[in-house]
């Protein structure tokens, strides 16, 4: 199959996916799960990953400004600025293509080769809206929150880092960090999580739905879907950002 | 009623089913048997609508399902059961969820409507003290039972069942095939199971349909297959010796 294919089968997923739920209290049950599945299960990671690069990014930019015409803030600036533009919105998403990419595909495509998939279509479901809608309403609303949370640890990992290795004094990083706010990185940071986040909703979830075979190709889709969903990822990271900011 | 006519599906250039004819009828236990690879798989799906034949029509009770559109397909499988090989239950549910699922879906009943209903179609294929476990907790013939109670928890007008007995044990295999007969008469469905168990063809074969490669070769009931001297059926039936000696004593040939 080719590339042009899988994006028109793709397209043509998403149609079915974008459809009214057939029973509104089954679709909001689903969501709920999704919504810890894919969203309160993945806080862990994220907070984890943002609060030690936060204090990377702090240290790396404390020791490579050795000048001493260059104010000591920038570091605090430099933090922010790495967080909120490209950190929390961008490397959150690749991460999460990892870890929430690899669930959603494993688990569509076991439910496809055990026939799970098969037995909702036999009732009269509409499998693909009843699976995947969820998961994409969960990760378009949930993800923005994940990255605002990324961008105030990451930004608190710089200052704990700060603070520990005294490379910098608190002061001068809260300084840094209070410059040239600009409202509109954030409005930035957030449309490129909610696009991010319908990738890693749906990318993943067609890798899974049109499975064939058994064990070996679930596990071989999971890594195509991690793979694809992560080049879209940086793809569009890159489009968004000359269409936002260019 | 199921009405057949001339189905044919081909995957690519290859034909799977080369016009098959059949009529499946209600209250009646019709199973359809053949090699592996005879188009059993891809006749059931077709049925079932999960494949969109090439050409030929399947009526269920007069209605063509080819000239249903979407959502009318979607009504139709409402009154359809389904158990699959792998009983196909939902990993992430218990048990009483699972039964429940279609309810939830289709229906506006209270839950302790629902409850009480997927408590009747539970003592009904004889499943006790598993309401709250999961299928990987189940053994096979368990899992099966539950699968039968999905299917037929929605009163079913037609009920398919691919392999049922397939993984079992050839004495829960035998209760497996008794609880669907029972729910056949009882009920009243259109009931088509594919097998390639015999033990299932001589107790519940009430018609029998022998396909080989992707035609129909045969039908008759399980008294016919005794007695029939098509050589295919004859040659996949009674391809065990022990099957072999059965038929030759049902013939008056020899002794058991």
């Amino acid at each position: 199959m080719s590339y042009i294919e899988h994006v028109g089968k793709y397209f043509i997923m998403l149609k079915q996916v974008f459809r009214s739920p057939q029973k509104k209290a089954v679709f909001r049950d689903a969501l709920f799960r999704e919504v810890e599945d894919l969203g309160l299960k993945s806080v862990g990671i994220v907070a984890f990953i943002a609060f030690f690069v936060g204090g990377v990014v702090a240290i790396q930019t404390a020791l490579n400004v050795d000048n001493p015409m260059i104010p000591k803030y920038l570091i605090g600036f430099a933090t922010k600025r790495s967080m909120i533009l490209e950190f929390a919105p961008t490397f959150a998403s690749v991460i999460l293509a990892g870890k929430v990419g690899s669930f959603i595909t494993s688990s569509i495509g076991t439910m496809r080769v055990t026939e799970q998939i098969d037995a909702l279509e036999v009732m009269g479901i509409n499998s693909l809206n009843y699976l995947v809608l969820p998961k994409v309403i969960a990760a378009v609303f949930f993800y923005p929150l994940l990255v605002i949370l990324a961008m105030f640890l990451g930004i608190f990992g710089g200052w704990a880092a700060g603070s520990l290795t005294e490379l910098f004094h608190s002061v001068d990083y809260i300084a840094g960090i209070q410059l040239d706010f600009n409202p509109f990185l954030i409005r930035y940071a957030l449309i490129k999580s909610v696009v991010f986040a319908f990738v890693i909703a749906t990318v993943p979830s067609y890798h899974g739905y049109y499975v064939k075979g058994g064990a070996l190709e679930v596990g071989r889709a999971s890594t195509q879907a991690v793979v694809w969903t992560s080049v879209i990822v940086i793809l569009l990271n890159y489009f968004l950002t000359q269409m936002l900011l260019g | 009623m199921i009405e057949v006519k001339n189905l044919v599906k081909s995957f690519g250039e290859s034909p799977v089913l080369k016009g098959i004819d059949a009529n499946f009828e209600r209250g009646k236990t019709s199973l359809i048997i053949g090699q592996s690879g005879s188009g059993k798989t891809v006749f059931l799906k077709s049925l079932l609508g999960l494949h969109t034949p090439d050409s030929g029509t399947i009526s269920f009770d007069g209605s063509d399902s080819s000239s249903l559109d979407e959502d009318e397909k979607r009504q139709l499988r409402q009154d359809i059961g389904m158990v699959f090989q792998g009983s196909a239950l939902f990993d992430s549910l218990t048990v009483e969820e699972n039964i429940m699922f279609p309810l939830k879906m289709f229906t506006q009943q209270t839950k302790s409507e629902m409850l009480d209903r997927v408590n009747a179609v539970i003592k009904r294929v004889k499943l006790f003290d598993a309401n709250t476990k999961y299928p990987a907790e189940l053994s096979g013939g368990m899992q099966k039972r539950v699968a039968i109670a999905r299917a037929i928890v929605m009163n079913p007008k037609y009920l398919f069942c691919d392999e049922p007995n397939s993984g079992l044990d050839p004495k829960t295999a035998i209760v497996i095939d008794n609880l669907i007969q029972e729910i056949t008469d009882e009920y009243q469905i259109t009931t088509v199971i594919n097998t390639h168990d015999m033990n299932s063809v001589m107790e519940i074969g009430e018609k029998i349909i022998f396909l080989r490669n992707g035609i129909k070769a045969w039908e008759g009931s399980s008294k016919d297959i005794f007695k029939t001297d098509n050589e295919s059926v004859v040659d996949f039936v009674y391809s065990s010796n022990l099957f072999k000696k059965v038929r030759q004593a049902y013939l008056g040939e020899t002794n058991l």
